[in-house]
């Protein structure tokens, strides 16, 4: 399997300091990695460094055998501005499109018929019609999805995806995402539910003010920061 | 009825009206266009702040006594709107809190000065002019035509082939910067606008109808249409349309166009939303 993107030793923050430093991971094509860490660990800044939208402090990103930031597809939280946004869900799901319109104004066949693709392949077909506002939070979740995978079919970005839905949602949309991983899409999630990032995961990375752990989901459920986390997370649900 | 026929066809004779109804009009299509974003982006007040600050500047260009008040008008409102929008992601002071206090501070600083430099004898008929366009849209001179001509022209031209762009920027502005879109560019272009738009359109309606102008379409057309380019259409359309309404119904009526077309816009809405009520609750069942 080809690495997709490199980190080496990256430190990210803003200029008054850092937020996390000491990031040593790679991230390989097929792989289903999923970032776990508290909040204020760094998590969204690492997201908008790996998109390529604010430079880390020091270290490397690299992508890897012509991959780039533009071959991401982002799926990012939702905005209290979207929830009541007229737009029907084929509208939202074409939108992904628009970095490969170049300086045309207007979707081309292909494109219409690649956002048709996706939203069959992620069950919002039939709704296509339909406004994003009146949907239920899964189903919202899935439209963007369909926008992230127009934009990019290498690589999904997915940031907190499951916030906020109920429990059923919530294992339905990781079947949806488990299943575009079977087809060799690469998922990179920040979660704060490990024990689906347990479930699903093939690597996890783990950070706080610094990187705690990188590995396979094997090794993490083995190791001291893992075992710690998870018995937590047991101890907070029984 | 043959009465109303004749007045307006005694109004109609004369070109001065025409001109109105036509900038009028067009006024109402670019500032209900430019609305639909502006009010899902939360920007609403952005029109009404920027109108104030339009007025506060025009007290600083009559001051200073230059023949050309855009000269001084435009710079300062355009420079307004991009630094409401540069404070709006600011997070020490707020979105609304920036334009709330632009807006207030711009009318106080225009309307003292405006009493401390007195132009015309009569300074409150001034101040009701440009803030209430009463009478200012009868006036109109041809040369103001064809700048509005011109204006929507270039307006409609870039919403046409920009479409896609300020729907994704609108939607989600972190997604398309994510790929790649330029969403900062395409926000001050979107600021720009408005800011020419509300200087042209305050010398020209008043700066209390251009806000409204800029939200109630869109207002309305979200509370019955549920696609975005549905809703762009019928805003453009419904804006128009009460814009037209008004400037007649207040030649008929003979009462000020701005407070008219307004009313107009707000029987509208409330149409609108008894419409968008009765709909909803179809769709559910």
């Amino acid at each position: 399997m080809s690495e997709q993107i490199i980190c080496s030793d990256v430190a990210l923050g803003y200029e008054d300091g850092i937020v996390t430093e000491g990031l040593n991971f790679s991230v390989s094509s097929g792989d289903y990695l999923c970032i776990l860490g508290e909040n204020g660990s760094g998590k969204s800044t690492l997201i908008k460094s790996l998109l390529g939208l604010k430079p880390q402090i020091s270290g490397e990103i690299r992508c890897c055998d012509g991959f780039s930031a533009r071959d991401i597809g982002y799926l990012p939280q939702q905005t209290p501005v979207q929830r009541d946004f007229p737009a029907s869900v084929q509208e939202i799901v074409i939108s992904g499109c628009i970095s490969k319109l170049g300086f045309r104004p207007f979707y081309s066949k292909a494109e219409k018929k690649l956002a048709l693709d996706t939203m069959k392949q992620l069950g919002v077909d039939d709704i296509s019609k339909r406004c994003y506002r009146d949907l239920s939070g899964g189903q919202q979740q899935r439209v963007l999805l369909a926008r992230a995978l127009c934009a990019a079919s290498k690589m999904l970005l997915l940031d907190e995806p499951v916030t906020g839905l109920d429990p059923i949602a919530q294992t339905e949309l990781y079947e949806y995402i488990h299943n575009l991983n079977k087809k060799g899409i690469t998922i990179v999630m920040v979660s704060h539910d490990i024990s689906s990032a347990v479930k699903y995961a093939s690597h996890i990375l783990h950070i706080s003010k610094k990187q705690l752990f990188f590995g396979t989901k094997e090794d993490y459920i083995n190791s001291k920061a893992g075992q710690r986390f998870l018995e937590s997370e047991v101890g907070s649900g029984e | 009825m043959s009465e109303i026929i004749s007045t307006l066809q005694y109004y109609f004779s004369h070109s001065l009206v025409w001109y109105a109804l036509i900038v009028g009009m067009l006024i109402a299509l670019c500032s209900s266009l430019l609305g639909v974003s502006l009010v899902l982006k939360r920007f609403s007040f952005i029109g009404d702040g920027l109108s104030h600050v339009a007025f506060g500047s025009m007290a600083v260009a009559a001051v200073t006594g230059v023949t050309d008040r855009m000269i001084i008008i435009l710079p300062l409102t355009v420079l307004s709107a991009v630094l409401i929008l540069r404070t709006g992601r600011n997070t020490k002071i707020r979105g609304d809190a920036s334009i709330a206090m632009i807006s207030a501070g711009a009318l106080a600083v225009g309307y003292m000065l405006m009493n401390i430099f007195p132009v015309s004898a009569n300074i409150s008929a001034d101040v009701c002019g440009s803030l209430f366009g009463s009478t200012s849209i009868l006036t109109l001179r041809e040369s103001d035509v064809w700048l509005c001509l011109a204006m929507s022209v270039v307006v409609l031209i870039f919403f046409v082939l920009f479409y896609n762009r300020i729907f994704s920027v609108t939607f989600d502005e972190s997604f398309s910067r994510a790929t790649g879109v330029n969403s900062d560019c395409y926000n001050l272009i979107i600021a720009i606008i408005t800011a020419i738009i509300i200087v042209i359109a305050m010398n020209l309606v008043g700066s209390l109808l251009i806000s409204a102008l800029i939200i109630f379409p869109a207002l309305s057309a979200m509370r019955v249409f549920r696609s975005f380019k549905s809703v762009t259409v019928c805003s453009a359309v419904l804006s128009v349309i009460c814009a037209g309404t008004g400037i007649v119904m207040s030649v008929l009526c003979s009462t000020p166009v701005g407070a008219t077309i307004v009313t107009a816009d707000l029987t509208a809405f409330l149409i609108f939303s008894i419409v968008g009520i009765i709909t909803s609750k179809k769709c559910r069942k």
